[in-house]
């Protein structure tokens, strides 16, 4: 269960051994546009090297590679993978064969260090006008495929218009990569806030998010992390409202009805469904902190 | 005869200046200071020789002791905290007697008891009268509480008070009055404000130290000593002050009505007491505009002398009364021991002040610092100086884990219950070793630099030489 997702520059060695210690469900480690051109060796060893001494055992791990157009991009991947990351975030996907071209890359990568075929998964990083519309080929184009991520800094450059906060520039494409993620059957995460000071700011633009559909979204500061994670929890009364219509919906059958309300308001599949989600949100989580 | 000299030389000459003595100041210009300083340099033109400076602190600002170290000015030190400027020079071998580091407790019992002698008393005052009634909340370089000079005051052979703002007699509030007194004088400028107090002490945006200041908040939170009538003190820097941002919540959540909060002093201890989270401050010393303000202001913001605040043979002090105090560290070790006075390499940069007083007072001493600064770590075999003796050490707080002094098992059993990363504390030096390695000794040398004289007079460490 990924909630949040802390992006950690893979040339911060003093950002890097303290990784995991902000609550982040899941931590990028960025090899891309973190790290300048002439640091993207000493990146890759450096990544490697922490992965290897600290584990990072306390949360999932993703790692951030280059674009598959540049000559950063094989190495990355077969430097990483033998650290058997969760998933692998490819960079400027634009389209399907990006995704099958990353994956035979992964595949190759995993058979060299003795990898079952698969171990590692994609969360592509969508972030051109190009990307936002093949969303959904780019879910469906293969079986690594575990999330879409959103990358609005890049897309709005794309796109020719400004970035803002409040975000409407970038509401269509949130709306299209959600639909796309979830008619494909695979997460979606929004795109970070960048104003790390703005403790408003956070707090509405994830709620959005939220709002949307996404199922988490990243920060790039440790900062945003706690406003991230409770967001996207399911809230005390929220889980007692999912346990009551499991409770009533049981009552419905014992007594052979069909139908039956909750306080006024009829218990479709639909809410069903949803207090299930919920439920197992609430058990993944197990005490979790926010 | 009027108490007003014409000038510093003049008000020198009056109080008998001469070879030998020992010369006091209080530190609550910090590192805005022009006194000491100043009082050194016309003794330097006088030619006196072989002074003692006796200052509960020592800031970079005081450099130009160095010189007249070199010069034979001044050839002893006594001290509750020394800048790292003179920290090295010290270290590297400056002075021939060793410093003595006594606390901000220690200090005025000492000089209260009269195993400390001070000659002449320099007391630097914001806003004095002609007669030498002080205040430290109006004038140019004003800084609030002036705690640490009250001893120095009530006990000196001679009480200069050297002033850039005179004011018609009788100066009001009067902090140190003017039976105390013996000369005023009058100086262009006492301190620059700039160094004096910050315009706004800020919590710090280091997500390792916020992490911190969240485990050392709920560690408080689960104590069982958050309740009403809690007391508590900070200090200015680092995660130190962030415990404060999380300490709010839980209080307002839980309905808490605090005590009293004691100690230096910043604004945001000021806004817990202005939003009613404690009754009274108890300010030995303002860190910042917001303090020397609600100082002046705010008859619930009490200063209060240093004896009050932190002196073993007092018949009470505040630390006694504390409940918890959250303090940093350059170093712990397996014991709890804790070494505020010198860097990983030995070298002098700081000093007790207050850290061993409220160790000893509060029911719950919890040190906050990283894992491991740089590459070594704070977790160690041995410190380099014991500042603070470990049996009066709670709890250690670190990014990665809490350790809890074995001789506090219910405490543990606490925090361990409420889920909080508790471990052995040889386990978090091993978790800092293992991303470190093991540093190599630190090289030092035969002489001895400095005393560290715990709170009740003990020498209980001494400072080397570095090679």
């Amino acid at each position: 269960m990924i909630r949040s997702m802390l992006f950690i520059p893979g040339n911060s060695p003093a950002m890097l051994q303290n990784a995991d210690i902000h609550r982040a469900d899941a931590i990028i480690l960025d090899l891309e546009d973190a790290v300048s051109p002439d640091q993207k060796d000493a990146a890759r060893i450096l990544v490697r090297n922490a992965v290897r001494t600290l584990g990072f055992s306390g949360c999932r791990l993703i790692i951030r590679v280059n674009p598959i157009d540049t000559p950063y991009c094989a190495l990355d991947v077969s430097s990483v993978v033998p650290l058997k990351p969760d998933m692998i975030m490819p960079t400027k996907v634009s389209g399907p064969q990006t995704v099958k071209d990353m994956s035979h890359l992964v595949a190759q990568a995993e058979a060299a260090c003795g990898l079952a075929e698969g171990t590692v998964g994609l969360i592509p990083l969508l972030e051109t006008c190009e990307g936002i519309e093949n969303a959904y080929a780019i879910a469906k184009a293969d079986p690594r495929v575990r999330a879409l991520f959103l990358g609005a800094e890049d897309l709005t450059s794309d796109m020719r218009a400004k970035r803002t906060k409040a975000g409407g520039e970038i509401g269509y494409s949130r709306g299209r990569i959600v639909m796309a993620a979830r008619a494909a059957g695979v997460e979606v995460y929004d795109t970070p806030f960048t104003d790390v000071n703005d403790e408003e700011g956070i707090l509405q633009d994830v709620a959005l998010a939220k709002s949307l559909g996404f199922t988490g979204k990243a920060a790039i500061s440790p900062r945003h992390v706690e406003a991230i994670n409770r967001a996207f929890s399911p809230t005390p009364e929220e889980i007692a409202y999912a346990q009551e219509v499991l409770e009533i919906i049981e009552e419905a059958r014992r007594m052979g009805k069909g139908a039956i309300a909750l306080r006024g308001k009829m218990i479709d599949k639909p809410i069903v469904d949803r207090a299930k989600y919920v439920l197992e949100m609430a058990r993944m989580l197990g005490g979790k902190p926010e | 005869m009027s108490k007003l000299c014409d000038s510093l030389r003049q008000a020198m000459e009056r109080a008998g200046l001469k070879d030998g003595m020992t010369l006091s100041f209080h530190h609550h210009l910090r590192n805005g200071d022009h006194v000491l300083n100043m009082v050194l340099e016309e003794a330097a033109r006088m030619g006196v020789k072989d002074l003692t400076v006796q200052a509960s602190s020592l800031f970079d600002v005081h450099a130009p002791l160095i010189g007249h170290i070199q010069r034979g000015v001044v050839t002893g030190i006594e001290t509750d905290y020394m800048g790292g400027v003179l920290g090295k020079a010290v270290s590297q071998g400056l002075l021939d007697r060793p410093v003595v580091f006594r606390s901000h407790g220690g200090r005025p019992a000492a000089i209260e008891s009269g195993r400390v002698h001070i000659d002449i008393a320099f007391i630097a005052a914001p806003t004095a009268d002609c007669q030498g009634n002080l205040n430290g909340v109006y004038g140019p370089a004003a800084c609030g509480s002036l705690g640490y000079a009250f001893s120095d005051a009530r006990c000196a052979g001679k009480v200069v008070a050297v002033t850039d703002n005179l004011v018609p007699y009788p100066a009001s509030p009067a902090s140190i009055d003017e039976t105390l007194v013996d000369y005023v004088v009058r100086v262009d400028c006492i301190g620059d404000p700039q160094g004096i107090v910050s315009g706004t002490t800020r919590i710090t945006r280091d997500p390792v130290g916020l992490r911190i200041a969240q485990y050392a908040a709920q560690v408080i939170e689960h104590s069982g000593l958050l309740k009403d009538g809690f007391s508590f003190q900070t200090g200015a820097g680092g995660a130190s002050l962030a415990v404060t941002q999380y300490l709010r919540p839980i209080m307002k959540q839980m309905g808490i009505k605090g005590g009293f909060g004691l100690g230096g002093i910043t604004g945001y201890l000021v806004d817990m007491l202005e939003e009613g989270y404690f009754e009274q401050l108890l300010d030995v010393q303002c860190f910042d505009l917001r303090a020397v303000q609600s100082i002046r202001d705010n008859p619930r913001h009490q200063e209060i002398s240093a004896m009050r605040y932190a002196s073993p043979t007092a018949k009470s002090a505040a630390v006694d009364n504390l409940d918890v105090v959250i303090l940093g560290a350059t170093q712990i070790d397996d014991h709890f021991n804790v070494n505020v006075h010198t860097d990983s390499s030995g070298q002098i940069m700081g000093g007790a002040g207050g850290h061993s007083d409220t160790a000893a007072g509060a029911k719950l001493t919890m040190i906050v610092a990283p894992l491991f600064r740089a590459r070594l770590p704070i977790v160690v075999d041995q410190v380099l100086a014991v500042s603070t003796p470990g049996d009066t050490v709670d709890v250690l707080v670190t990014q990665r884990g809490i350790a809890v002094n074995p001789a506090k098992p219910q405490l543990k059993a606490q925090l361990e219950q409420a889920g909080l990363p508790v471990y052995p504390i040889q386990e978090l030096r091993e978790m800092a070793q293992r991303l470190t390695g093991v540093p190599q000794p630190v090289p030092r040398g035969d002489r001895v630099v400095g005393l560290v004289e715990y709170r009740d007079g003990r020498i209980i460490d001494e400072i080397y030489q570095i090679p």
